[in-house]
């Protein structure tokens, strides 16, 4: 097989069906979390919604956008977990301490 | 090795021999760097997050309108600048080099008018709510210094990406460049749309005055 259809082959898997579709995703999500603004529920609520949808919006984008669903799992296991575990140990350090110190303000 | 057991070794997730990713060595470096980059914004996400955690009276100066909607509008231009390199570097895996410079130009375009209505709205903090990155009314000098550094480190991933584009797209008209290397400037703006995944709402939305 030529380097070409290779290459060819390998974004098969990813068609501009799967593109546009992803991009109305990305759209609609961005579309809840303004209307959840304008809505203004309680901090924690709208903290987790924001999160979690900017979690999907991230994993959608790596995933189709940025090709690594199409990808060998080497090249996934390499860079995420870490990553992952990185980022984790930084909520761990200051996530914590600025608990505290919201708990400390004077009420 | 039995000829069995070496066919189950080559088709395992670490095989590969001299190729373990079955990437390019350019595509693998941006990835590098792309992780790298992720944990220098988290990094500074965390850092907004802790002083607004502890931090009393912390400015909620993005009014619906125009903060919340122009911060909308420039989503909304870089998730389609997302959507138009990827379908450049389609184009380029494809062999269409005329489409892909299409693509790539429509994606500057997008990436251009997310920095106009950028500092557009960055103008209108500075000049109306009276935020610089060292002071402003509340008292909370922080609030300013870690939004511009946020948002300014953004931007500069945007303008540095504008540059990027218009070399790739000069060199691909010219019959210059391959496909992996369009596929490689695409991974970078890519990771630029992503990280505003998080700004917009963390910074912008979490302040939203209604």
């Amino acid at each position: 097989m030529s380097t070409h259809s290779a290459a060819v082959d390998h974004v098969d898997g990813a068609t501009t069906k799967a593109f546009v579709t992803v991009w109305f995703a990305l759209l609609f999500m961005t579309g809840v979390e303004v209307v959840l603004a304008y809505m203004q529920p309680p901090v924690l609520v709208f903290l987790t919604a924001l999160v979690g949808l900017s979690v999907i919006k991230a994993a959608l984008i790596i995933a189709y956008f940025m090709h690594l669903r199409f990808e060998k799992l080497s090249l996934f296991l390499t860079l995420f977990p870490m990553l992952i575990l990185c980022i984790i140990l930084m909520l761990l350090i200051f996530m914590p301490d600025s608990n505290r110190l919201m708990m400390m303000r004077p009420r | 090795m039995s000829e069995s057991n070496s066919a189950a070794t080559m088709s395992s997730v670490w095989s590969g021999g001299r190729s373990p990713y079955a990437v390019n060595s350019k595509k693998f470096g941006m990835w590098l760097f792309i992780v790298s980059d992720a944990l220098t914004f988290s990094a500074m996400l965390m850092a907004y997050t802790y002083v607004r955690l502890s931090t009393p009276n912390w400015p909620t100066p993005f009014h619906f309108f125009p903060s919340i909607i122009f911060s909308t509008v420039m989503t909304f231009c870089l998730l389609s600048s997302s959507l138009t390199m990827v379908m450049g570097v389609h184009a380029m895996n494809h062999g269409r080099r005329k489409a892909a410079v299409g693509w790539i130009l429509g994606t500057m375009a997008g990436g251009a008018a997310f920095v106009v209505l950028h500092l557009t709205e960055w103008l209108n903090l500075i000049r109306n709510e009276h935020v610089t990155p060292f002071s402003n009314e509340w008292g909370v000098p922080l609030f300013g210094g870690t939004f511009f550094a946020l948002t300014g480190l953004h931007m500069t991933h945007v303008v540095i990406g504008l540059i990027y584009l218009g070399i790739i797209a000069f060199a691909v008209g010219r019959g210059k460049f391959k496909a992996e290397d369009v596929e490689v400037s695409g991974l970078y703006w890519h990771f630029v749309d992503l990280v505003w995944m998080f700004i917009f709402p963390l910074v912008y939305l979490m302040s939203a005055k209604i």
